[in-house]
């Protein structure tokens, strides 16, 4: 098993935080993991992207080429990276910030109002990461629910367990009911 | 807790300094630079927990001279830079090497010469990492190629230098720097460390530059009763300078023979697949991550490939490469530069086998794809 996915949207959204939050709980379940992301003038404001690749056996290379798991958190990243992905993989998208989704091919797109969810039914816009998170979880399994929120819990800021939390279930529980729809 | 043991997500510049304070490392001088600016930043906040000090200097010759002037003091020291902060330490590595002061260097390879693109890696230091400071001098360059690698790796760089009194190059790149992987911790307190020969004489019988017969003179703490001179200038057993024919040509000739007596105990070489090998890479760093999924996959499809992947660059592991080069018809050489190392495999197979350099330099890593491809050409 070798599983690669994107996180790709604005500098600021926390993408790079919700990757290595991915990788932790990856080794919790288990597994090999590499989590890297993209650096430079293109991480402050603009597009911004973490990648993890989680498998079974040892990682040799360790750059993701054509990713299982595509989430998209900006109208940018979306034109760049939505078509990116291997067949019978998925797409996850904010539709908050997304507005047109290219077609797909061979790829299930799942859309969710993260940013929305954030905002309103977590509390607190910044925790659009968790959300997001807790909807890869949701949709793709890449890691038990019980070792992302050991993850969270272990990674985000003291004091903001509880929000973060919160967040990451919202998400799992609105992917799964998006999921049950279509 | 430092370095508590356990599995955890580390990245490759965290597992540079939490490995060199295993190793003992209590002295760290730097001047930050993209792309090893964490290492910088990791030990700010570990090393005084350690009781060690950490100092940001105003740039980086005087880091690199900080450090030596706290290993004479008796600290295990470090510094930390990538390409242009290391072009200007060279004046310092070559004092360290003449001087034989135990310190490490870390150099995060980006894209280079001069600024270049600093967030990119790159493998373009390798020769300069050997040859960079002027005049025949011993010193040792080690490369990993994985988070992991980085953190055991160099806790050796800390032996060997202590251990040989040889300054210890640690080549890092961009990737391996910055991405993160599992990495299970050891208990720190059961890792060896190796310790500088000091002496065993009363300070009034102390020759500071007499070595015995593995070639490594016994060295005092500044401040612990031995007083000594330590100069740039050639010098005697005294240490004070020397134009004497006989005494230059004897130091020179030591410093010579203590790199080769040191060669076999500080050659770190990898090989995957080689004994039956038909055709081979030769890699090292994070290119050696993709040479090894290369020759998996050259398998998969029936071509005996092998992969000899160095993390000791320099002594340069001839050994290994002229064992598979007797038997393999190729070894292909994929490097982040126009061919650095290729022209030492070359030298190393003296014509056994055909070898095949495989630059990329364009800010990219070397994938996969490209080395198959070679390896089904050559």
């Amino acid at each position: 098993m070798r599983k690669e996915v994107r996180l790709s949207g604005s500098g600021g959204q926390g993408l790079i935080l919700a990757g290595i939050i991915l990788a932790e709980a990856a080794i919790h379940d288990g597994h090999e993991v590499v989590q890297t992301q993209s650096y430079g003038p293109e991480a402050r404001g603009g597009a911004s992207r973490a990648e993890v690749i989680i498998a079974d056996e040892a990682i040799d290379y360790p750059k993701v080429g054509t990713p299982d798991v595509v989430l998209v958190m900006s109208q940018e990243a979306c034109n760049k990276y939505a078509r990116r992905v291997k067949r019978g993989g998925v797409v996850v998208v904010d539709e908050t910030n997304v507005k047109t989704v290219p077609d797909v091919e061979g790829a299930r797109v799942v859309r969710l109002p993260i940013t929305d969810i954030a905002r309103h039914e977590a509390g607190r816009q910044v925790t659009a990461n968790m959300v997001a998170l807790g909807a890869l979880v949701g949709i793709t399994g890449l890691a038990t629910p019980e070792a992302a929120e050991r993850a969270v819990r272990e990674r985000v800021p003291k004091g903001t367990e509880d929000l973060n939390l919160k967040a990451f279930r919202l998400g799992m529980k609105r992917a799964r009911e998006a999921l049950g729809a279509t | 807790m430092l370095s508590k043991a356990g599995t955890r997500l580390m990245q490759g510049n965290e597992a540079c300094a939490e490995g060199a304070i295993a190793a003992g490392l209590r002295f760290f001088a730097g001047y930050p630079i993209t792309p090893s600016t964490e290492i910088a930043e990791e030990l700010a906040l570990l090393l005084p927990k350690v009781g060690g000090k950490f100092i940001q200097m105003e740039d980086e010759i005087a880091s690199i001279s900080a450090i030596i002037g706290a290993s004479l003091a008796g600290a295990k020291s470090m510094t930390a830079t990538s390409g242009p902060g290391f072009s200007l330490k060279q004046e310092g590595i070559g004092f360290a090497s003449y001087t034989e002061v135990p310190c490490v260097i870390v150099n995060v390879q980006r894209v280079g010469p001069s600024t270049g693109v600093p967030t990119a890696p790159a493998q373009g230091d390798v020769m300069q990492a050997r040859w960079g400071t002027h005049g025949d001098h011993p010193v040792i360059v080690l490369c990993p190629s994985s988070v992991a690698e980085t953190f055991t790796l160099i806790i050796e760089a800390f032996n060997i230098s202590e251990r040989w009194r040889i300054p210890v190059i640690f080549l890092m790149d961009e990737v391996v720097a910055h991405m993160r992987e599992k990495v299970v911790v050891p208990d720190v307190s059961r890792i060896r460390l190796a310790e500088r020969p000091r002496p065993q004489v009363a300070p009034d019988q102390y020759l500071p530059y007499a070595a015995g017969e593995d070639l490594v003179p016994p060295m005092a703490d500044f401040g612990s009763g031995y007083r000594y001179h330590v100069t740039g200038l050639t010098h005697d057993q005294t240490g004070f300078p020397t134009t004497k024919a006989p005494e230059v040509d004897a130091l020179a000739r030591r410093l010579d023979a203590k790199m080769k007596r040191a060669a076999p105990h500080v050659t770190f070489v990898d090989e995957l697949l080689v004994d039956d090998a038909e055709v081979a890479v030769f890699a090292y760093g994070v290119t050696a991550r993709a040479a090894a999924k290369a020759v998996r996959d050259a398998r998969a499809q029936g071509l005996k490939a092998g992969l000899i992947k160095a993390k000791t660059l320099w002594p340069f592991p001839s050994e290994h490469v002229r064992r598979v080069a007797e038997r393999a018809r190729a070894i292909v050489v994929p490097e982040m530069n126009m061919g650095q190392l290729v022209l030492e495999v070359e030298r190393a197979s003296a014509g056994r086998a055909n070898v095949v350099g495989l630059s990329r330099v364009d800010a990219e890593p070397i994938t996969p794809d490209e080395i198959l491809a070679k390896l089904r050409e050559v």
